[in-house]
């Protein structure tokens, strides 16, 4: 049990409180440790967490296969992709036909799929945008206003637009949202010292 | 009453047209509204203008994957020219995730095309994919060259004439972060804060509310939010004199523009609808008590 | 400009096709299209993390002088990584994650404190740079008042009563204008994306913009 659960509790804390105590002791052997740290263990050890993706990957879609379920073609289509991009990568070491596969395939079938979400924000926005209250229409004035005001036509229309989005921009959405991003400092940095007190564990698995 | 309960039960597939519509009109009969360029990406101009041969390289990263691709790839592409046409030592590196080194390998190819007289190695340099997103903002600020290893060609990193003495942040003169991710914060955090290197932003108009934040705290030292901010580069571009090529995203504003225009209608048409269906509801309601 | 005959652009269009297809409804070509984009992705990185990291930062520094023998120790531990194929060794990933998760976390925890929270606060403050002009005055009153109304609105331990709730009502009209804020540009990225692909179908494949 000690090897299984306790003992990566233990490594957890003396690397995560040696990381954090190094940034206050500027002394050359602590500035070795930290360089070694970042620059061989973290970058090394998160090179391996890509098994993870490819392994959810093959074992989702070699399972379909297996049991033949509904739309298993697709799958077996998905693996023959993701060899086709490899093979193509490996044989031309990255060649024309590897740079085309991304080029001609993956980026617009990638772009593609997110430009779809300027339709259906569209018909949200007809649906969805209603002036129920005094802080929804807030908001709606708001979204209207820079809808309108951040793209040329806003300043085709009325020259002193821009300057009221850079204000609206700058002054009352900032502080807004700088108030959002303080409680989100906050809030990484009391899980990152529960992670380092071994108070949050969800991250090994949850044990 | 019932014409407006037609409309809010509109078939989204009339919308969907519609938006369609309004994008493809534009660009190809364009009305070419000017582009006027704010103050974060006017910033962004004149810091990397000003920049000379000798206060280091400029670190342009591509943190986008093909997916904010037309926000972002413009703004890449312009602050290349910007840099290559100075004859400011810039160095593209092709982002702190895997899928994101296409958009590098695709800007690159499309500047040994624009700029044929500039040699990779001597005036810009292209630096591969590190697997650690932080960690690898973290290593750079120690030491570049055992970062990488080599530029994304297999070049050895010492075999790099415009790398001889870059190493680490000390060496550069200020980061351009181009993102479709939360990465900003991210150079934010390990790379200003940490080595004090300063950073400048492109980012897809998502973000870029949040970011105002940074800029008004003077931590970024500007920005370019969204396509709106990519034609605003452009448009600097072309006043000083630097070659913008296609100009996409100022070609793609008149779109822009007619696709707001339309949400904004349907919106205000939504709302007028809502209020007459919802009086004629409680009128109805009423009477109906009554008898 | 006219037509595109490259194949590549066919075929690059023929998907951007197939994608669009989900507007009418969810179909097969659909479905092709985003397994097809699924494998892609997955195969793209293996090359890419093979060439750009595994042969020039952990092969070649291995197996060629001057050796790094000190990259065997990271190599070990993110080799347990393998842990998550055996349903008895499935405990040993525990110990890649301790060592990244955590670590990390402990060289956040300074860098967040400051960047993100004291250098927030720090440009909120009311220092005499910021009444130059009655304009500036003005803008920096209502950011600090923003701010703090903001928090106040966030800060949920506390009942709202004796000028929070007043506090948290003004904050909510912050939130409302910088949600609104948001969505209008939200809008404006998924306009921009609709835009690229029409630029692409019409400039690069149909050659009539």
């Amino acid at each position: 049990m000690f090897i299984r659960r306790t003992l990566p509790i233990l490594i957890a804390f003396c690397i995560g409180f040696a990381m954090l105590i190094q940034y206050f002791i500027p002394h050359p052997y602590s500035e070795r440790f930290y360089d070694i740290v970042v620059q061989q263990w973290f970058i090394t050890i998160y090179a391996f967490m890509f098994i993870f993706a490819y392994r959810s990957f093959f074992s989702h879609h070699i399972r379909k296969v297996k049991r033949r379920k509904t739309g298993y073609i697709f799958s077996i289509i998905a693996i023959a992709s993701a060899l086709l991009m490899a093979v193509g990568g490996f044989a031309t070491r990255r060649g024309d036909f590897f740079d085309s596969l991304y080029n001609y395939l993956y980026a617009p079938l990638q772009a593609t799929m997110f430009s779809l979400l300027a339709f259906f924000i569209a018909s949200a926005a007809f649906r969805a945008f209603r002036a129920r209250n005094v802080q929804a229409t807030l908001l709606l004035v708001t979204a209207v206003i820079v809808m309108i005001g951040r793209v040329p036509l806003g300043d085709y229309l009325w020259r002193g637009m821009p300057d009221l989005i850079e204000w609206i921009m700058t002054v009352p959405s900032m502080a807004a949202m700088r108030g959002i991003r303080i409680g989100v400092g906050l809030g990484a940095v009391a899980t990152a010292m529960k992670i380092i007190l071994g108070v949050e564990r969800t991250y090994m698995g949850g044990t | 009453m019932k014409f407006w309960q037609r409309f809010l039960n509109l078939d989204r597939k009339w919308i969907f047209l519609g938006i369609g519509l309004v994008v493809i009109i534009p660009l190809l009969f364009p009305l070419r509204l000017p582009v006027k360029p704010s103050k974060p990406v006017i910033d962004l101009f004149n810091r990397i203008d000003t920049l000379g041969v000798d206060n280091g390289v400029v670190w342009v990263v591509t943190d986008f994957d093909p997916g904010t691709m037309p926000e972002l790839m413009p703004m890449t592409m312009s602050v290349l020219r910007h840099c290559l046409t100075k004859g400011t030592p810039v160095v593209l590196h092709g982002g702190l995730w895997p899928a994101y080194i296409g958009m590098a390998k695709m800007a690159m190819d499309n500047i040994a095309v624009e700029f044929p007289d500039k040699k990779i190695g001597e005036d810009y340099v292209f630096l591969g994919y590190i697997p650690g997103v932080t960690a690898v903002i973290l290593a750079i600020g120690i030491d570049i060259e055992t970062t990488f290893g080599t530029d994304y060609y297999g070049v050895p990193y010492d075999s790099l004439p415009m790398m001889e003495g870059v190493k680490n942040y000390e060496d550069i003169s200020i980061i351009v972060d181009i993102s479709g991710t939360r990465s900003p914060e991210y150079w934010l955090m390990y790379g200003q804060q940490r080595y004090g290197v300063d950073v400048g932003i492109g980012c897809t108009a998502v973000s870029a509310p949040s970011y105002y934040t940074f800029l008004q705290s003077g931590q970024f030292v500007g920005m370019m939010g969204g396509l709106k901010g990519a034609a605003e580069y452009e448009e600097l571009m072309e006043r000083y004199g630097y070659p913008t090529g296609r100009r996409p995203a100022t070609v793609g504003m008149d779109a822009q523009s007619f696709g707001h225009l339309l949400i904004v209608v349907l919106v205000i048409l939504g709302n007028i609808g809502y209020f007459i269906v919802r009086r004629g509801e409680r009128k109805v309601g009423i009477e109906r008590r009554k008898e | 400009m006219s037509i595109s005959t490259s194949i590549w652009v066919w075929i690059a269009a023929l998907l951007t096709l197939m994608i669009y297809s989900f507007l009418y409804k969810e179909n097969p070509f659909y479905r092709l299209a985003e397994h097809i984009f699924m494998g892609l992705s997955i195969g793209y990185s293996v090359v890419i993390l093979w060439y750009n990291y595994i042969l020039p930062r952990i092969y070649e520094p291995l197996f060629f002088p001057p050796h790094q023998w000190s990259l065997i120790f990271p190599i070990l531990i993110g080799m347990m990584t393998f842990g998550i194929f055996s349903e008895k060794y499935n405990w040993l990933i525990k110990y890649p994650l301790a060592v990244y998760v955590a670590g990390y976390a402990g060289v956040q925890i300074p860098l967040q404190l400051q960047t993100m929270i004291l250098r927030q606060a720090e440009a909120s403050f009311l220092t005499p740079d910021k009444f130059t002009s009655l304009f500036s005055s003005f803008n920096a009153l209502l950011i600090f008042a923003g701010l703090v109304t903001t928090l106040i609105y966030f800060y949920f331990s506390a009942k709202r009563e004796h000028g929070l709730g007043g506090a948290s009502q003004v904050g909510i009209i912050f939130i409302m204008i910088a949600f609104g804020a948001a969505f209008g540009y939200t809008v404006m990225a998924r306009i921009s994306l609709l835009i690229g692909r029409m630029q692409f179908l019409l400039q690069d494949w149909l050659g009539i913009m």
